[in-house]
């Protein structure tokens, strides 16, 4: 719970610019919303990066792992245990 | 150019005071540095400020017709005014000077409020016909040129620039939360809104008549595109000879005035296509200016130095350093008199600076070339997406974007997936007239999540539901390429282009700005081409490149469009004195002005400051709300020291 947390409270922070957790839902999806564009991802790449030490690789950019709070959580979770 | 102003008593309101007219036109000193003018009867007043550039002697204003029945304060230049004036003296007209304006008095006599459409040229005009006791505003075809009026105490009060309205306003001014919504979609509110509650401006291409207390409005030029793919036939060296041939004639008579000429030039396509015309009509040597930046990304100087060296111009460059625009937007906001989402307007009131400085005051420009032949990026992402939509599921349609965008670094089969998330909104409605605006509109839009429960709870309805009001009829007729075209010339071209970053930064320092790209017979004409002659298949802008490869160097007609850009959070970053960014965005001032939830820029405020706000959106973000700030504070919180110390001129001495 505390990587969803992580998460949720960056994109809220900088994407959304508030605490207020009830205006996203962890399913949805990032791109849809407007909330990230193709550029932006670039930026949540390296908080992943910076953050949970992990590195996504060229093949991983892709919106399964990455358009949603729900997705991202999964995400690193599989790195961090892959690591 | 000029600015002008004016009274109407509609019924039975307070006479109009010598004093009043004055206090108004003082707010347009910057338009008209070389003298001002007035009449007034028991109806009307009617104020100008002048910009001496034709008949410097004869040509005061306001002029009038042989018997002084009919009055006209004008704003402008009408290019074809030699031929216009020969013909009404064939007609028997008498002229008392030899000016431009006096055309329009003598036309009206003639053709009534049909004198509009003989017009060639950039005009905001007020039209004072004294025995049938009427007023005509009318506002050139594609909006060069600002008119903005309101109505307050049974008068109706006009007037080139809004702050020239507000000395005759009861209370400060209240911010139209509609328009700010607008603006924050469109980069500009729709017409007629401005940011100013219950001020409007004349459309362009608009006439709005006024008589016996009753306003009329009618627009009486509009872009239109064939219907049913009903395009001018003609092989393609017919048709690049006649558009070169209309480029040349709307070139050349832009070059009429009694003081020197000179040319913005960019290094792109369309400036340099302009400075090849002006030197082909073998004039003196050739003056030009350019801007250049510290980031290399945004400079052209490489490019200027080549069509410099093309046409042997006589050129100077200002360097335009990065903390000197954010110092310099403070004072931008009073001239613009609406937020912006970028800093760009700021470089150009630089430029403008450095032709009144070099001792010139009118420059032709390459503006509207994009828009008319089809420059934009966005068309050719709208022209992508159009073929992509034909099969959806297509895999490689969409790899397409990636020649556009270059810069998303993105490899091939993985960013695909993304393109097609981003890229990909509204596949499913290629009809829409919208089609190749609404990724753009969708990202501006984002500024809006910063918008306080307040101001949100003034917003009625939306944005491009308004816009879809107001489009003409036959707009699903029209070919999708031009159904963008014109939804551009509506909302960023008009709204944007044209005053925030055009006019008002031209005349900042009294330079008039010339844009034969706009003359309308070039319009009419390019409306009639089919788009493979605007865009082939991506190579863009192509019958104007062909028309224009034998007088450019090669490396200029085959350069990639570079966008025009200037630096953003960095402008208020980078050690100027700019002070009052921290103060405008403080919590405590964001909440008295209101429209801003405090928390949220407070947000965006500690994202800059940790250096990751380097997205287009926060960027954007930034600029508007840091604008919007600004436009309270000048219009609203300063309203009193700034627009009603009688006598007080506020730009005097500014810029």
């Amino acid at each position: 719970m505390e990587l969803e947390t992580k998460i949720k409270g960056y994109i809220l922070e900088n994407y959304l610019f508030t605490d207020d957790e009830s205006q996203l839902a962890s399913g949805d999806s990032l791109l849809e919303r407007g909330i990230i564009d193709s550029t932006g991802i670039l930026e949540v790449i390296m908080f992943l990066e910076d953050e949970f030490g992990v590195t996504v690789d060229d093949d991983e950019m892709v919106p399964e792992n990455l358009d949603s709070v729900a997705n991202l959580v999964a995400f690193v979770q599989r790195k961090k245990a892959a690591a | 150019m000029c600015g002008i102003a004016g009274i109407l008593n509609l019924n039975g309101g307070p006479a109009v005071e010598q004093r009043e007219l004055e206090a108004m036109v003082d707010r347009l000193y910057h338009r008209g540095p070389d003298g001002h003018g007035f009449y007034r009867d028991a109806h009307v007043g009617l104020g100008h400020a002048r910009l001496s550039i034709i008949d410097l002697e004869g040509g005061r204003q306001p002029l009038h017709n042989e018997d002084a029945s009919v009055w006209v304060v004008f704003n402008g230049e009408i290019f074809n005014y030699l031929e216009l004036r020969a013909e009404l003296i064939a007609r028997g007209h008498r002229f008392a000077t030899q000016s431009d304006t006096e055309v329009i008095v003598h036309l009206y006599e003639e053709y009534g409020d049909d004198f509009v459409h003989h017009l060639n040229g950039q005009f905001a005009i007020a039209l004072w016909d004294i025995p049938r006791k009427r007023l005509v505003l009318v506002r050139d075809r594609v909006g060069i040129l600002p008119l903005f009026y309101t109505l307050q105490n049974g008068r109706l009060l006009f007037a080139s620039e809004i702050k020239a309205i507000l000395p005759a306003l009861d209370s400060a001014p209240r911010l139209n939360a509609t328009a700010l919504d607008e603006l924050m979609t469109f980069w500009a509110p729709l017409t007629p809104h401005t940011l100013f509650e219950g001020i409007e401006e004349v459309s362009p291409g608009q006439r709005i008549v006024v008589q016996n207390g009753h306003i009329t409005r009618d627009t009486y030029w509009d872009w239109s595109f064939p219907v049913d793919d009903r395009y001018r036939q003609g092989n393609e060296d017919e048709l690049a000879a006649e558009l070169g041939e209309l480029l040349v004639d709307a070139t050349r008579i832009r070059l009429r005035a009694d003081v020197p000429v000179g040319a913005y030039l960019s290094g792109g396509l369309d400036s340099s296509a302009l400075v090849s015309m002006i030197h082909r009509q073998g004039t003196a040597r050739l003056r030009t200016f350019s801007i250049g930046f510290e980031d290399e990304g945004l400079d052209e100087s490489g490019f200027q130095q080549q069509m410099i060296r093309h046409v042997n111009a006589d050129h100077s460059s200002i360097r335009c350093d990065t903390a000197r625009v954010g110092e310099a937007f403070f004072d931008t906001i009073l001239r613009t008199e609406a937020p912006v989402l970028r800093t760009a307007p700021v470089p150009m009131s630089l430029l403008s600076g450095l032709v009144r400085e070099q001792g010139y005051k009118v420059v032709l420009t390459g503006e509207g070339s994009d828009e008319v032949l089809g420059g934009y990026d966005l068309f050719k992402e709208g022209k992508i997406r159009q073929f992509w939509a034909r099969n959806a599921d297509s895999s490689w349609r969409p790899l397409l974007i990636k020649r556009l965008y270059p810069y998303l670094n993105l490899t091939q089969a993985q960013g695909l997936t993304y393109l097609k998330s981003f890229f990909g909104t509204g596949l499913d409605q290629p009809e829409s007239p919208f089609f190749s605006h609404m990724t753009r509109w969708q990202s501006t839009a984002q500024c809006k999540v910063f918008f306080s429960e307040e101001l949100g709870a003034q917003l009625r309805g939306d944005a491009v539901e308004r816009l879809a009001g107001g489009l003409p009829e036959g707009i699903q007729r029209w070919h999708p390429f031009n159904r963008g075209q014109y939804v551009e010339a509506h909302t960023l071209m008009s709204g944007y282009l044209l005053c925030s970053q055009g006019d008002r930064m031209l005349m900042a320092n009294s330079v008039e700005g010339r844009f034969p790209f706009l003359d309308h017979r070039v319009i009419e004409f390019a409306n009639q081409l089919h788009p493979r002659h605007k865009m082939r298949v991506l190579n863009e802008k192509y019958l104007l490149k062909r028309v224009m490869r034998p007088y450019l160097p090669e490396a200029i007609v085959a350069r990639h469009k570079q966008p025009y850009r200037a630096p953003d959070i960095p402008a208020f970053f980078s050690g100027g004195k700019t002070e009052y960014v921290r103060e405008l965005l403080s919590p405590e001032v964001v909440s008295r002005y209101g429209y801003f939830d405090a928390a949220k820029v407070q947000r965006l405020f500690q994202k800059i400051e940790r250096g990751r706000a380097i997205g287009y959106k926060d960027n954007m973000a930034l600029v508007g709300i840091l604008s919007t700030q600004l436009w309270h504070y000048h219009f609203v919180e300063r309203f009193h020291e700034n627009f009603r110390d009688e006598g007080k001129v506020v730009l005097r001495g500014l810029g």
